[in-house]
């Protein structure tokens, strides 16, 4: 299982920076498909089988249609690079490797290698999922919805001005 | 899990097994279009394909060899990356969905136990969704980089109306799901060893294959290729092999949804199993197979049947009227199973 997983986590690192480094936004959209999907398979190498699944589901499948959709429909060809911030270029670099570092740093603080070990694996399946959602995280999962609803009808009024 | 010694082993039966398995699928695939010329043909009166081979039984290889010799031609304004990566991703998402069909029981022959599935992932049915949920991508991005009007508008349709529908096919099988319990395809079959599920969800069941017709663009939602109005739709500026792929994707989907159906509703392999040991392994397979064809026949026969629906008209049938009836299915199944168990 571990080359799968170096592979993947590889892939996803690589897609991630490209998601970041594409002129065209298409190209963008298309990396981040390519993350989350990598990412699904690293779930499925940990026995996670409904998580992976409903990541690519509900990310790569229905999140992401979306957002390569809109990119489309504005005929976002590619981005022009824009010389202003001077700041940006100098300091982006040094800034980016000392968040990497710390970054690194706690976690390997946090866990050292001789004691990591894996964890027995919870139950991920459908119904202990489902049980979780439905029983101790009812409130947020419903307030969730309403929000969504909110989103909906929000959506709804300002695409259609006349009702 | 399995040990070190007998892993190449193992990893050639299951390469030997993907293979078979995607034969069969490009063979059924192939022959499938000839048998819709075929229906279509009887349909309208005409002989269909008649001169190559007897009943023009060679038809597909000889479709396949003349698409193989085309000339492949790419237009200069496409985005060429994403031009060339759309039809392949329709093509391998499309085969992809089927590895987690399972096709008859398990049989035990000298000691070895062969599965009739590449591999049994406890959430499969979720895995053929998320699968063809991605199937989105390649009609969209084909659409996009094709960098032309028809392609765009058509790959817009056709990805608004697969999004629409979708909904509607994950309603329609939420009663299944319910009922077995259980979200693994095989285990689905096995609960519905005393009575098939399309008896039992009759409206889960017209749900489901209105949806999925609707899924896999086929008559009368074909609108994304309404050719008076749209040439050919997303896959106008594709040519050669890079057609041919998307057309086999849309078969194979097919030939998935009515896995699909079969195994959800109509009792997958299950059927009469009677005689020696061999026929008693083969039979279950056999059924499935038999059922499998009755709903490519179908499909065939509602394209030779049914005009084409109007855009405005499919969208309120999928929103308004469709996915309403999927919750009302769900609800009412839930209330009668809460009411049984008590």
């Amino acid at each position: 299982m571990a080359p799968l997983f170096y592979i993947f986590a590889v892939l996803a690192i690589l897609a991630a920076l490209s998601v970041v480094l594409q002129r065209t936004p298409v190209y963008s959209a298309l990396s981040l498909i390519v993350v989350l999907c990598s990412l699904a398979v690293v779930y499925l190498l940990l026995g996670a089988e409904f998580l992976a699944v409903i990541q690519v589901i509900i990310y790569a499948g229905a999140i992401m249609v979306l957002f390569v959709l809109v990119i489309m429909l504005l005929n976002a060809r590619q981005e022009t690079p824009s010389d202003r911030s001077r700041l940006a270029r100098w300091l982006g670099a040094p800034l980016l490797l000392v968040f990497l570092g710390e970054l690194l740093f706690a976690v390997w603080e946090r866990f050292p290698a001789a004691t990591t070990r894996a964890a027995a694996l919870p139950d991920a399946g459908p119904r202990a999922v489902g049980a979780l959602l439905f029983r101790s995280y009812v409130l947020p999962f419903e307030v969730t919805s309403i929000l969504i609803l909110v989103a909906v009808l929000g959506a709804v009024v300002l695409a259609k001005k006349r009702l | 899990m399995a040990t070190g010694s007998n892993m190449p082993l193992l990893l050639l039966a299951i390469l030997a097994k993907v293979g078979v398995v995607l034969l069969v699928l490009l063979t059924t695939i192939a022959y499938a279009v000839w048998l819709e010329r075929k229906v279509v043909a009887r349909i309208q009166s005409r002989w269909g394909p008649y001169l190559v081979g007897p009943h023009g039984l060679l038809q597909p290889v000889a479709d396949a060899l003349k698409i193989f010799f085309k000339e492949d031609i790419v237009p200069t304004e496409v985005d060429r990356v994403v031009y060339c990566l759309a039809p392949f991703l329709a093509f391998s998402l499309a085969l992809l969905s089927i590895s987690v069909i399972p096709f008859g029981e398990s049989v035990t022959i000298g000691g070895a136990t062969i599965h009739f599935q590449i591999t049994d992932l406890n959430v499969g049915l979720l895995f053929v969704f998320a699968v063809t949920s991605l199937g989105v991508y390649g009609v969209a991005l084909a659409g996009w980089s094709s960098n032309s009007k028809y392609s765009l508008l058509g790959g817009l349709r056709s990805s608004a109306q697969m999004i629409s529908y979708e909904l509607s096919l994950g309603l329609g099988v939420v009663g299944v799901v319910m009922l077995a319990g259980s979200l693994s395809l095989r285990e689905i079959v096995e609960h519905q060893s005393g009575l098939w599920n399309v008896f039992v969800q009759p409206v889960g069941f017209l749900i489901y294959f209105t949806a999925a017709v609707a899924e896999t663009n086929r008559v009368p939602f074909d609108l994304p290729e309404g050719e008076s109005e749209l040439v050919g739709g997303f896959h106008t500026e594709y040519s050669s092999f890079k057609f041919a792929m998307f057309f086999m994707a849309e078969y194979a989907n097919i030939v998935t949804v009515s896995c699909l159906a079969t195994l959800l509703f109509f009792g997958g392999w299950l059927g009469p199993v009677f005689g020696p040991p061999l026929l008693r392994a083969l039979l279950p397979v056999f059924w499935f197979c038999l059922k499998v064809f009755c709903f490519l026949f179908l499909y065939i026969w509602i394209r030779g049947t049914l005009p084409r629906f109007r855009y405005d008209q499919l969208m309120a049938f999928g929103w308004k009227f469709l996915l309403p009836l999927g919750l009302l299915n769900v609800l009412v199944t839930s209330l009668v199973l809460a009411w049984r168990s008590t």
